[in-house]
């Protein structure tokens, strides 16, 4: 019913793969045909969007946050979200949002300290508010925030962690990190992989049998506890930095194997088709035949296979900095954030030390929707 | 057939060899030894005799050597089922690793199970009521499992459990139970403890193979047999059950040599927040203290696990598809 109606109104529509667009008889591209099927998929595009949503607030992070990532509020250790308010304890609205003071009261008990909310003070929340400064994109220093308060208050949206810092800053700060791990080490795992899987199915015979046995004993190796093994190997006094670069490395070792293995099927079958011949009938060499002809056509299939490799590398990252053998603090990834959350005692108390974990499952479902919606886009006989 | 199965058995042996040389050279990566650990600890303590007795364990672990001595010395045990000493533990590697060996399997296997026990039927509702409301709750539900880590899952559900139940779902075996004999009522309580792994662990593969059944018989059901047999009059359950899901079902079976492992690989981390007696949490402690053959002996089992996976999964599919060629 709805595809009927959908292509009833393509045919109304007279905007798209009509004359004066792109010719009377010139067929829309590849990537016109792909992009249209694309744009139907509600779920692919929700996953794009929020993609590009992670992204951006991983780069702006220290715009979009009220404070730093090292933002220490010494009294307020493990504080629950302290949510922005429009109406007050006596019922009046107020149009400018504000938060509540918080006391800190201690159980004799249990010795354990909880929050209270402290009606008594009340602080605005403002846009584009003076803060601490920060440097945006690298490229110069400044303090403008966002939103947050004029004084300094315990806006904490999700809380605070053992040191008294805000979690949702930390968590756009630390999707920096998260997020760039996974796309680098994809990248890496592209280079490698499809320079390796293009050579062995073109040239096939010794050479694509080496590079075949080679894979084939990457590929022996189960990922996580080679990851860990790996990662353990690290030398503990490299810094930070060096272990980022050096976690990326090692999720892209040991991953580019089973992409270059799908390279070189698709490889294999092009190098078959009548217009490599042709192009080698016509005196084109190796190297302008891969980059020219096979590349070009494999590469929606590489993007497919990218997209969905993302959440893997980004999960190999989350797992290793739980375990506190991935990247190391000051350096903040979202496994890093999540090796506080590991012992249930310390859950119980504090539930909101698991928000970091939200967002490692929605960056996830994202990219996976994503790579769901180019891989059905990019077949053009697909019937779904 | 035989000729092929002796001819893939054949080029197990020289990937196991390279296997257990990149095992070796991986454990032996980090700087240091597990000495370095044990001195550091003993210099703490204020072990007046600390440089002598490590000299002395140097040694006996033949750590002096050259490294393909220690090598050669590990992998000519193998026969002999010696898989070389651990440092920390003081004890051969085969006796530690033995039992968490078998329970690590245990839950692989019972998590497979589980796995096609709901993925199965799931699948096959999902694609007889195709963009049903049950269709896309469980498609959301796959996209969810998916997409949340084990490890991640474990820990919402010990909070879960600890903040329903007032206990968290740790272990395998109750208090007093972990050290005791096996006996029946061992047994018992293990079945009792393995759901929390087995639905942590199983999560995301029972997700996949509900997408992958689902399409497959999909695909079956748009095919002229299935037509031709509504037309003969049979209902529609043998329709179903006798004609589309007996051949939707057979590729996944190859799908299951590849499963086994992927699912060790992957509790390895949800055993550790879970503290599973299995292998994931000994292997990560052996790779922190450096125990080197221990730490070695598990990446090489969970390897060869791997490639046999693959062997079984490679014979499964010449068995059931008369397609494939063996020479």
């Amino acid at each position: 019913m709805i595809d009927d109606q959908e292509k009833i109104e393509q045919r109304n529509d007279p905007g798209e793969g009509q004359p004066g667009e792109e010719g009377a008889n010139t067929p829309p591209s590849q990537w016109k045909i792909m992009w249209r099927q694309f744009k139907k998929n509600r779920l692919a595009t929700t996953g794009g969007a929020l993609v590009l949503l992670f992204y951006f607030s991983a780069i702006f992070a220290g715009f979009l946050t009220p404070h730093t990532l090292e933002t220490h509020f010494g009294s307020f250790i493990h504080s629950p979200p302290n949510y922005p308010r429009f109406i007050d304890s006596e019922g009046n609205f107020s149009l400018r949002p504000f938060v509540y003071g918080m006391k800190k009261e201690i159980d004799m008990e249990t010795l354990e300290r909880t929050y209270v909310v402290d009606t008594e003070k009340k602080y605005y929340i403002y846009f584009f508010v003076k803060g601490d400064s920060y440097s945006f994109l690298n490229l110069f220093q400044t303090d403008i925030h966002l939103f947050g308060t004029k004084e300094k208050a315990p806006l904490f949206l999700l809380g605070t962690d053992k040191l008294g810092r805000d979690l949702f800053s930390r968590i756009l700060y630390g999707a920096q990190i998260s997020l760039t791990v996974g796309l680098l080490g994809v990248i890496l795992s592209l280079v490698l992989g499809s320079i390796l899987g293009s050579i062995s199915g073109y040239y096939g015979g010794m050479i694509d049998d080496l590079v075949q046995r080679t894979i084939e004993i990457m590929i022996s190796f189960p990922a996580i506890p080679m990851w860990m093994a790996l990662a353990a190997a690290l030398p503990s006094d490299w810094s930070p930095v060096k272990v980022y670069f050096g976690i990326t490395i090692i999720l892209a070792l040991v991953r580019w194997g089973g992409l270059a293995r799908q390279v070189r099927g698709m490889v294999l079958s092009i190098r078959e088709e009548a217009y490599t011949d042709a192009a080698k009938a016509m005196g084109g060499n190796d190297l302008h035949i891969i980059f020219r002809h096979v590349l070009p056509n494999v590469f929606s299939h590489i993007l497919v296979i990218a997209t969905l490799s993302i959440p893997t590398m980004i999960l190999g990252e989350t797992a290793l900095s739980f375990l506190g053998i991935g990247i190391r603090p000051p350096m903040t990834s979202w496994g890093v954030l999540l090796e506080e959350a590991q012992h249930v005692r310390v859950l119980l108390l504090h539930p909101w030390l698991l928000a970091p974990a939200v967002a490692v499952i929605i960056a996830i479902l994202s990219f996976n929707f994503l790579g769901d919606g180019i891989r059905d886009a990019a077949d053009p006989f697909a019937t779904n | 057939m035989t000729a092929f199965i002796i001819r893939r058995l054949g080029y197990m042996i020289p990937t196991l060899i390279v296997i257990s040389l990149v095992s070796f050279i991986i454990i032996n990566l980090p700087p240091g030894t597990y000495l370095d650990v044990r001195l550091a600890e003993l210099q703490r303590q204020g072990s007046s005799t600390a440089r002598e007795q490590i000299a002395q364990l140097r040694r006996r672990f033949a750590l002096d050597r050259p490294v393909y001595v220690q090598y050669l010395n590990w992998v000519s045990g193998f026969i002999r089922g010696d898989f070389g000493r651990s440092f920390a533990y003081r004890k051969p590697v085969a006796e530690l690793i033995g039992e968490r060996l078998a329970l690590t399997v245990t839950i692989a296997l019972s998590t497979l199970f589980f796995t096609w026990l709901v993925a199965i039927p799931i699948g096959i509702y999902s694609a007889t009521h195709q963009y049903s409301v049950g269709d896309h709750f469980f498609t959301l539900l796959g996209f969810l499992g998916l997409s949340t880590p084990n490890f991640l899952l474990a820990l919402i559900l010990l909070v879960v459990g600890f903040s329903l139940f007032g206990t968290a779902p740790l272990g395998l075996f109750s208090k007093g139970m972990a050290d005791a004999p096996w006996s029946l009522a061992k047994v018992v309580d293990l079945l009792k403890h393995l759901w929390v792994p087995v639905v942590v662990v199983g999560t995301a593969g029972t997700a996949s193979l509900i997408r992958i059944m689902r399409s497959n018989l999909l695909d079956i059901l748009g095919k002229q047999f299935v037509n031709t047999a509504r037309s003969k009059g049979l209902p529609e359950t043998i329709v179903i059950i006798k004609h589309a899901v007996r051949i939707a079902i057979n590729p996944l079976v190859s799908l299951l040599g590849m499963q086994f492992p992927r699912i060790i690989s992957g509790s390895t981390i949800a055993a550790i927040v879970l503290s599973l007696p299995t292998c994931g949490p000994l292997f990560f402690e052996a790779l922190q203290q450096q125990d080197m053959y221990l730490a070695g002996t598990f990446l090489l089992f969970l390897s060869f696990m791997l490639v046999l996976g693959n062997f079984f999964a490679d014979i499964a599919l010449a068995v059931l598809d008369p397609r494939i060629r063996y020479d």
